[in-house]
């Protein structure tokens, strides 16, 4: 982000906008865990950062000090936007949660596989006899946007529209309000077209699930249901995407674990764990909504807390050689999608979405490298919004 | 006569946040509710060729929701 003054310290002044934060923020969590393991800034009107996984494990489980209700860090406080079961406390959680659920168990998620695997092969034809691609554009970002649009039944095509709100949403929106609420208004439009069409006529799709789901016995309110179909857009794209681009930059510049992973693809299942672990993409927030403390860390109300899952996951206190990517890594709890009761919904889709990326890829194109410079995503979603492969 | 060892596995439902690990290392040894929550399958006994996924399953748990209890004599 440019004109942003650079970060002082990371102890008491950090701002994960900062450049060396957005291009590697791994040796500052490092540092972090060892002099101050919960930092704190007052940009974005006062940030608290746990860095260890005891803390953010601990913040995660304390759901009556910190709140849901906002969820992301911003610049300035925006009017609430609505995603239940990601923006609920309890007890409204719960219910909001439940409902979504069942569609996304992996018995569900196994159906959508086929559909996912044609899908991969038909972006890598695109490119393949190339030799050359961008896998975070041509390929990473596709397969989440087009997958969801085939689970809401909606044009696969409309995944344009789709990431361009979120980059609106995540991370232009993060300092410019009008551009957040614009995309918001236009992506609650779009689906509020889609919730009339389908109350009337229901199909076979999750928005015509939601919109006839009678969760305690009663319909959900409209705006409950678009409030959840905007939650899946926001956070089943960039999130999803930024994963399979990290695996697929990781197996880029390893070639031994590239190597292995084609001669054994028994390993697959364990391996997608430790890239989940090693490249975690997702971190959340909380609002301090009651003054606590924490390991000797007061939390003022009124104040953000930046819930970090790929911090926790890189903590040499739970994960030996948490800074290297083993992909035949037994013993791994790793927190990539969340603890406690906003456990990613998505998290079954995510890990089907990511084995297939990489299986298809690896099938195709066994064989590539880098090609030139990667970018990565400002905000906090973190994966390579640039990744230059060659495969001659 | 002591009864031999064996191993049960029980997943506790208020930690279990349906992460699904214990269900992806060990199908034989757990299964899901409609919500994708885990529990035991049946009645958790852990067969002697299983007992080494069964500890997978612990040790993956996100949440620290999966139990394995040592019955009968070491």
């Amino acid at each position: 982000m440019t004109g942003r003054p650079p970060a002082k310290d990371w102890a008491t002044d950090f701002d994960h906008l900062d450049p060396r934060w957005v291009n590697d923020p791994f040796p500052i969590w490092d540092e972090m865990r060892k002099g101050c393991p919960i930092a704190h800034t007052d940009r974005f009107m006062g940030v608290y950062f746990p860095s260890r996984y005891e803390d953010v494990r601990a913040v995660a489980y304390d759901t009556e000090h910190f709140s849901s209700r906002r969820v992301i860090v911003r610049e300035n406080p925006p009017p609430r936007i609505p995603a239940p079961p990601i923006t609920s406390d309890p007890p409204d959680h719960r219910p909001a949660r439940m409902v979504l659920l069942p569609p996304f168990t992996p018995d569900a998620i196994r159906k959508l596989e086929p559909r996912a695997r044609a899908l991969c092969n038909e972006l890598i034809d695109r490119f393949i006899a190339r030799g050359t691609c961008d896998a975070a554009v041509e390929y990473a970002q596709e397969i989440p946007a087009r997958l969801i649009a085939h689970m809401l039944d909606l044009p696969e095509s409309d995944g344009d529209l789709y990431r361009r709100w979120i980059h609106e949403i995540l991370e232009v929106g993060i300092t410019d309000q009008a551009v957040l609420m614009q995309a918001v208004g236009e992506m609650t439009r779009y689906f509020a077209a889609a919730v009339q069409e389908r109350t009337a006529k229901p199909g076979d799709d999750l928005i015509s699930y939601l919109v006839h789901a009678r969760p305690n016995g009663t319909p959900m309110t409209t705006d409950h249901v678009l409030g959840s179909l905007r939650l899946l857009l926001i956070a089943g794209i960039d999130t999803t995407w930024s994963g399979i681009g990290s695996c697929i930059w990781h197996l880029a510049k390893t070639p031994q674990d590239r190597r292995r992973l084609v001669a054994e693809p028994a390993l697959m299942p364990t391996a997608v764990e430790e890239l989940l672990r090693a490249y975690a993409p997702v971190t959340m927030a909380r609002e301090v909504v009651k003054e606590t403390s924490i390991n000797g860390c007061a939390f003022k109300p009124g104040q953000m807390v930046l819930l970090s899952f790929p911090a926790a996951c890189r903590d040499p206190a739970v994960f030996p050689d948490a800074d290297k990517v083993v992909i035949d890594r037994k013993e791994n709890r790793h927190a990539a999608f969340g603890l406690g009761i906003h456990r990613c919904v998505g998290s079954n889709l995510a890990r089907m979405e990511l084995t297939v990326a990489v299986e298809e890829l690896l099938k195709r194109i066994p064989e590539f490298s880098l090609a030139g410079e990667v970018s990565w995503s400002e905000g906090t979603v973190r994966g390579p919004r640039r990744l230059p492969l060659r495969f001659q | 006569m002591p009864e031999p060892r064996r191993l049960r596995v029980r997943v506790d439902p208020d930690k279990c946040q349906g992460h699904n690990r214990c269900k992806a290392i060990a199908p034989e040894l757990f299964e899901l509710d409609e919500l994708g929550n885990a529990r035991a399958a049946g009645d958790g006994i852990v067969p002697a060729d299983l007992e080494e996924k069964a500890y997978l399953a612990k040790s993956n748990c996100p949440e620290f929701a999966v139990e394995i209890v040592e019955e009968g004599e070491p």
